[in-house]
C-alpha cells in the first residue's frame, strides 16, 4: 500500500545544501513524524516526497518503484497543508470531490465517497458551504476530507494544526490519530511541536539542519536520546543540562536530567539550590531552581505544595536517569 | 478631541475629491455640451455654458456623413477581440512567471514593459510596410493583431500582479489532488483570479477602444473604428468643433456606459489583493 524509501536524497537551493545525503525508510501503515526546529528541512523533505520540490540527487521510492521524477499528481499521495489550501471558489462538497473528478470517477461513485468522507469528519451539514464560511477546525477537516476520498497510498501532513487554537489542536490531534487507526494508511506528519510528535507518532524522525539526528519510537527517543540535541528537543519541559563541576563529578562534559526525574527535599539531597519561580499547572508545579554557579534547573513537584520563591531546597537525581554527554554533545554509553 | 477634528477633515477631503473629479470630468462634459451647440456658439468667446439653444443638427450631420454603426462594430470587434486574444496568451504566460519564475523572469517582464516605452511612431514605417506586403492594411484582423501585441505587456503585467496574490499552496494542492496542468489553470487559477482577470479585461477594452495612433494610421474605410470616425471630422473640411464634439460623444458613449455598469468589478479588480 504505502512504503516510502529515500535513498541518498539531497536537496540544494543554488549553492546552499539544505539536505545532505539522507536515507530513510517508512513502512506501510506507519505514522511517521518529522520533527525539528524551523528551518531544519523537514517541510522540504516532505515536499520532496510529495514531488512538489525537485530532488537534487538520490531516489524517492514509493512501494519500491522509483518515483523521483514522477509528477505529484501521479504519485498517489495526498497532502494536507498548513494553510489548508482549500479552493475558495468551490463548496465543501466540490472541494472534497475535486480529486475524484480529476481521477475521472463516476458521478455516483463521487457522491458515495464524498458522503462517507463527510460522515467520518462530521462535515455532512456543511457540504454546501464555502470554505470562507467555515471555522478553522472545519476547514482543517475539509482539507483532510479532500485527502482521504482518494484513498491515497500515504498521507502527507505539513504542520496541519499550527493555525488552530490550543484546545482545537488537542482535539484534531486525537482525530488524526483515530483516523490513522481506522484507515491504517501510511502517514507522514511534519511538525515543530514535540508534543504532537510524542503523542501521535509510531516513529519519530528528529531533524536538525537537514540531517537526521535520531529515528525511533517516541519512548525510545525519550529514554535514550543519542545526543544533546534530541535530549533537549524531546520532552516537555526540556531536559536540564548541567556543565562544569556537576558534569566533571561524573566524568562527563555535560549531564542531562529531566525535570520529572528529580526528587525534592527540604532536608538533604545531592544538589542545594533556591527556588526562583514556581509555575503552577494544577496537576504539577514546575520549580525553577538556582544551584551554585548560577546553574538553572527545572524540577517537577507535586501540584499542591507549599514551596515558594526564595525557599532553599535539595534536589536529587533518580538512579539511572542521568544522561552523560561528551565534548561532541553525543551520549556516552556505559 | 479627535471627534471634533474629523468632520472638518472629512469635508476638506470630500471637497478636494469633488474638485479633482470635476476637473477630470470637465472635458467630457464640455465635449458633450458642445455637441448640442451650433458651430458659431461652439467657438464663441467668452465660452457659453448652458444658456444656448440646444440643437441636434450636429448629430444629423454626423449621421448623414458616415455610417456610425459600422465604425462602432469595428471598435467592438477590435477592442474585445484583441483583449480576449491577449488574455488567452497572457494567462499561461503570467502563470509561468508568477508560479515557476526562472532567473530571467524579472528581466523578461521589464523587457516586455520597455516595448511600451518606445514611441509607436518609431516603428510605424516598418509595421506599415509589413501590413502592406501582407495585405493587412485596413483589415480588422490586422488591427486586432497589432492591438493585441501592443497591449500584451500590460495584460501580462496586470495578470502577473494578480496571480502573485494567489497562494501557491492552493495550486500545489490541486497538483496533489491529481490535476494536470491544464485543469489547474482552468479550474483553480482562473476562477480564483477572476476579479483580477475581469478588471484586466475591462481596462484593456477601454485602452483598445481609445487607441488612436495605429487605428488611424492603418485603416481607411473597411476596418476603421470610432477613433478614425472622430478623426475624420477634424481635418478635411476645416475644424468643426460642434460636429467633432457630437462624433466624440457618440464614440465614447458606449465605453462610458460599459465602464459605469462595470464600475464595481473594475474597482474590485483594481484593489484586489490590497485588502485580504
Amino acid at each position: 500500500m504505502g512504503r516510502i524509501q529515500l535513498k541518498n536524497v539531497t536537496k540544494r537551493f543554488g549553492k546552499l545544501e539544505v539536505i545532505p545525503p539522507m536515507n530513510l525508510e517508512i513502512d506501510e501503515g506507519e505514522f511517521v513524524v518529522f520533527v525539528g526546529p524551523s528551518g531544519c528541512g523537514k517541510s522540504t523533505l516532505l515536499r520532496m516526497i510529495a514531488g512538489l520540490e525537485d530532488v537534487t540527487s538520490g531516489q524517492v521510492l514509493i512501494n519500491g518503484e522509483d518515483a523521483t521524477h514522477v509528477r505529484p499528481a501521479r504519485r498517489g499521495l495526498a497532502m494536507v497543508f498548513q494553510s489548508y489550501a482549500l479552493y475558495p471558489h468551490m463548496t465543501v462538497r466540490n472541494n472534497i470531490a475535486f480529486p475524484l473528478k480529476m481521477a475521472k470517477a463516476g458521478r455516483e461513485e463521487i457522491e458515495k465517497r464524498v458522503t462517507s468522507a463527510a460522515d467520518i469528519l462530521n462535515l455532512s451539514s456543511y457540504l454546501d458551504r464555502r470554505p470562507g464560511q467555515l471555522s478553522g477546525g472545519q476547514r482543517q477537516r475539509v482539507a483532510i476530507g479532500r485527502a482521504i476520498v482518494r484513498e491515497p497510498k500515504a498521507f502527507l501532513f505539513d504542520e496541519p494544526l499550527s493555525n488552530l487554537d490550543a484546545a482545537l489542536r488537542v482535539n484534531m490531534r486525537l482525530e488524526i490519530s483515530r483516523l490513522h487507526q481506522s484507515l491504517g494508511t501510511t502517514m507522514i506528519y511534519v511538525t515543530h511541536d514535540q508534543v504532537e510528535a510524542m503523542t501521535m507518532a509510531d516513529k519519530i524522525v528528529v531533524l536538525n539542519a537537514g540531517t537526521v539526528e535520531q529515528v525511533g519510537s517516541p519512548m525510545e527517543l525519550y529514554r535514550n536520546p543519542v545526543n544533546m540535541f534530541v535530549a533537549g528537543f524531546i520532552g516537555s519541559p526540556k531536559m536540564n543540562f548541567l556543565y562544569g563541576d556537576f558534569a566533571a563529578d561524573r566524568s562527563a562534559h555535560a549531564i542531562g536530567i529531566r525535570p520529572e526525574h528529580l526528587t525534592l527535599s527540604t532536608q538533604s539531597g545531592t544538589w542545594k539550590g533556591s527556588i526562583g519561580i514556581a509555575e503552577h499547572f494544577g496537576a504539577d508545579t514546575f520549580l525553577h531552581v538556582t544551584l551554585k554557579d548560577d546553574t538553572q534547573l527545572t524540577v517537577r513537584a507535586e501540584g499542591e505544595n507549599n514551596l515558594g520563591h526564595g525557599d532553599i531546597i535539595y534536589v536529587t537525581p533518580m538512579d539511572g536517569r542521568i544522561h552523560h554527554f561528551d565534548e561532541n554533545e553525543m551520549l556516552r554509553r556505559g | 478631541m479627535a471627534q471634533k477634528k474629523i468632520p472638518y477633515q472629512k469635508i476638506a477631503v470630500t471637497a478636494f475629491a469633488w474638485a479633482v473629479g470635476m476637473a477630470i470630468f470637465f472635458p467630457i462634459l464640455w465635449t458633450f455640451l458642445t455637441g448640442f451647440k451650433t458651430e458659431a456658439v461652439a467657438i464663441a468667446s467668452p465660452p457659453v455654458f448652458f444658456n444656448f439653444e440646444w440643437t441636434l443638427e450636429n448629430y444629423d450631420a454626423v449621421f448623414e456623413r458616415a455610417d456610425y454603426f459600422r465604425f462602432f462594430m469595428n471598435s467592438v470587434i477590435i477592442s474585445v477581440g484583441s483583449t480576449v486574444l491577449g488574455l488567452l496568451i497572457a494567462i499561461p504566460a503570467a502563470w509561468a512567471m508568477a508560479f515557476v519564475p526562472g532567473k530571467q523572469t524579472k528581466n523578461i517582464l521589464m523587457w516586455m514593459l520597455s516595448t511600451k516605452m518606445l514611441p509607436p511612431v518609431g516603428v510605424l514605417v516598418p509595421i506599415y510596410l509589413l501590413f502592406r506586403d501582407f495585405g493587412m492594411l485596413d483589415t480588422r484582423f490586422g488591427l486586432l493583431f497589432v492591438l493585441t501585441l501592443i497591449n500584451l505587456p500590460i495584460i501580462v503585467w496586470m495578470l502577473y500582479t494578480y496571480f502573485r496574490e494567489i497562494p501557491v499552496e492552493i495550486l500545489e494542492a490541486a497538483r496533489m489532488d491529481g490535476a494536470p496542468l491544464l485543469n489547474e489553470v482552468v479550474h483553480i487559477l482562473t476562477p480564483m483570479a477572476l476579479p483580477g482577470i475581469a478588471s484586466t479585461l475591462l481596462l484593456n477594452i477601454i485602452l483598445a477602444w481609445n487607441e488612436a495612433f495605429w487605428t488611424i494610421n492603418l485603416t481607411t474605410v473597411d476596418a476603421a473604428p470610432l477613433t478614425a470616425f472622430i478623426a475624420s471630422f477634424s481635418s478635411p473640411e476645416g475644424l468643426f468643433y460642434a460636429k467633432l464634439s457630437a462624433a466624440s460623444t457618440m464614440a465614447i458613449a458606449p465605453i462610458l456606459i460599459m465602464g459605469w455598469f462595470c464600475q464595481k468589478q473594475l474597482v474590485r479588480g483594481l484593489t484586489f489583493g490590497a485588502v485580504k
